[in-house]
């Protein structure tokens, strides 16, 4: 019988787990080593951050805030003429902790130069190929996800609930009714656009795309907006929701304004849950099963 | 009284929910990449042990409910009441319902010790040992040296609880059963 010791100090992952993360580092790595993408290294720390209600920064008194994703400052690169440009490490989000979230996670996020968010959408698919094996992916409507989902399950207070609220939990349920396999969700609801541009043959639906595999949410990317006046406008509704909802408002980001003044080139980009691809790579169902020390161990 | 957010829901945690104290059996967090997060808790409602699942936007809380479990002696009833004592040297009786009873009912003898259910002090659930030895008060005659067939006939126990036991089994015989579900395990041992 092993006992449990009183100071919970080992890793929950095993030295298993270690190697295949290290496997796959150096797998995405050589891939874009290979396809001439530029490693590059922004900060973990940033004076602003993002304004998207449902993303929760963690602040670090006097200086700013823990990066919830390194987008803004990678924009900032490719505005100062960066060629195509990938980075992996570390982003932290308040809050999201359970089987599928840990509020410190491992991110890879790349921008194409002169992309679209089609395009990103196959190179996405050859780099998960890449690391999970070959295996077909299907592309399906963000409204065809939602009338999937089931009957609602029986929610808590469920009047206090906005019409937004209730559409992102059918779209949660939705991907779990999804059958397995890798799905790229497209046609968001140009509301849900957050950082991509509107498509241009149909202003209704953003250029955003996210790529689910057997029901986990792994990456999501768009055909990114360049517009300063309209990012500049997103802000400030962020901004007013946030404010209504009682939360923090974080200032916008004026470095990533000014940088998009200056020209932000044409580009697409994602952001990908590295932790989650390894946890489809091992078939684990539990997110500490791949991180070595989670929160409650950190 | 606490309140418990849904951030910090783990099994085990006694809260209330629609006006019933509840025990946390499971909480997963589900939220897609950009979009609100929630909660889905599975619960048991101690008054009725049915299990309950709810969804909660996350950051909803609930309030904790004051629920605790006593070992009790179970004294006996008054046509009304149930009546208990705590068995740490208090004496201090408590009188359970009718609904705190419920299907605990088949099972109580006196001087025996039940896990008693508290919320704000007031039983609301009785829990019998998994296990207990109580007599065969009614059953049809045995049949001698048939150890080893496999039927069954119905026996009723001195609590009142009717189990199905083989055919060897006499009135007078003592029993052990398991009590969650009422199947008989053995002649109780030394009878």
């Amino acid at each position: 019988m092993t006992r449990e010791p009183a100071v919970d100090w080992a890793p929950t992952c095993s030295l298993d787990a270690l190697v295949a993360r290290a496997d796959t580092l150096a797998a995405v790595r050589a891939f874009f080593r290979e396809r001439g993408v530029l490693e590059v290294q922004t900060g973990v720390i940033g004076t602003a951050t993002v304004t998207e209600p449902a993303v929760e920064s963690i602040a670090v008194p006097g200086l700013g805030y823990l990066q919830t994703s390194p987008e803004y400052q990678m924009k900032r690169l490719l505005a100062a003429g960066a060629p195509s440009i990938y980075q992996l490490g570390p982003v932290f989000r308040a809050g999201e902790a359970g089987r599928r979230h840990n509020p410190e996670f491992t991110m890879l996020e790349w921008y194409r130069l002169g992309w679209d968010d089609l395009r990103l959408i196959d190179e996405v698919a050859a780099l998960v190929a890449a690391v999970l094996g070959p295996a077909p992916h299907r592309l399906i409507r963000y409204a065809d996800v939602v009338a999937r989902a089931p009957v609602l399950p029986d929610v808590h207070d469920r009047a206090a609930l906005t019409a937004r609220e209730l559409l992102d939990l059918r779209f949660s349920l939705g991907l779990d009714a999804l059958p397995p396999g890798r799905w790229f969700v497209i046609d968001y609801p140009a509301d849900q656009a957050a950082l991509a541009r509107l498509r241009a043959d149909d202003p209704t639906v953003a250029a955003r795309f996210e790529l689910v595999i057997d029901g986990l949410e792994i990456a999501n990317g768009y055909h990114e907006l360049t517009d300063a006046a309209e990012q500049r406008r997103r802000f400030e509704t962020d901004r007013a929701a946030r404010r209504t909802a009682g939360q923090h408002v974080p200032a916008p980001d004026a470095r990533l304004l000014a940088a998009l003044d200056h020209g932000l080139p044409a580009c697409a980009g994602v952001a990908l849950g590295f932790d989650r691809l390894l946890m489809l790579k091992l078939g684990v169902r539990d997110i500490r099963a791949v991180i070595p020390f989670p929160i409650d161990r950190a | 009284m606490a309140s418990y957010s849904t951030n910090e829901f783990k099994a085990g945690m006694k809260v209330l929910l629609e006006g019933e104290p509840c025990a946390i059996l499971e909480n997963e967090y589900v939220k897609p990449g950009k979009g609100q997060a929630f909660n889905r808790v599975r619960l048991r409602n101690l008054k009725t042990g049915r299990v309950w699942e709810r969804t909660f936007k996350s950051g909803e809380s609930l309030e904790a409910a004051d629920v605790m479990d006593l070992d009790m002696e179970y004294l006996y009833e008054d046509g009304e009441f149930w009546h208990f004592m705590k068995v740490d040297g208090s004496y201090e009786q408590l009188v359970a319902p009718a609904s705190a009873v419920a299907d605990a009912r088949q099972w109580l003898k006196e001087q025996e010790t039940y896990q008693v259910t508290l919320w704000n002090d007031a039983p609301i659930a009785v829990w019998p040992p998994n296990f207990l030895e109580l007599e065969v008060v009614e059953t049809d005659p045995g049949i001698r040296g048939d150890t080893a067939q496999g039927g069954t006939k119905p026996a009723t126990l001195s609590t009142g609880a009717v189990v199905k036991v083989p055919l060897f089994i006499e009135t007078g015989d003592k029993l052990r059963v398991d009590t969650r579900t009422g199947e008989y395990v053995s002649r109780a041992k030394g009878d």
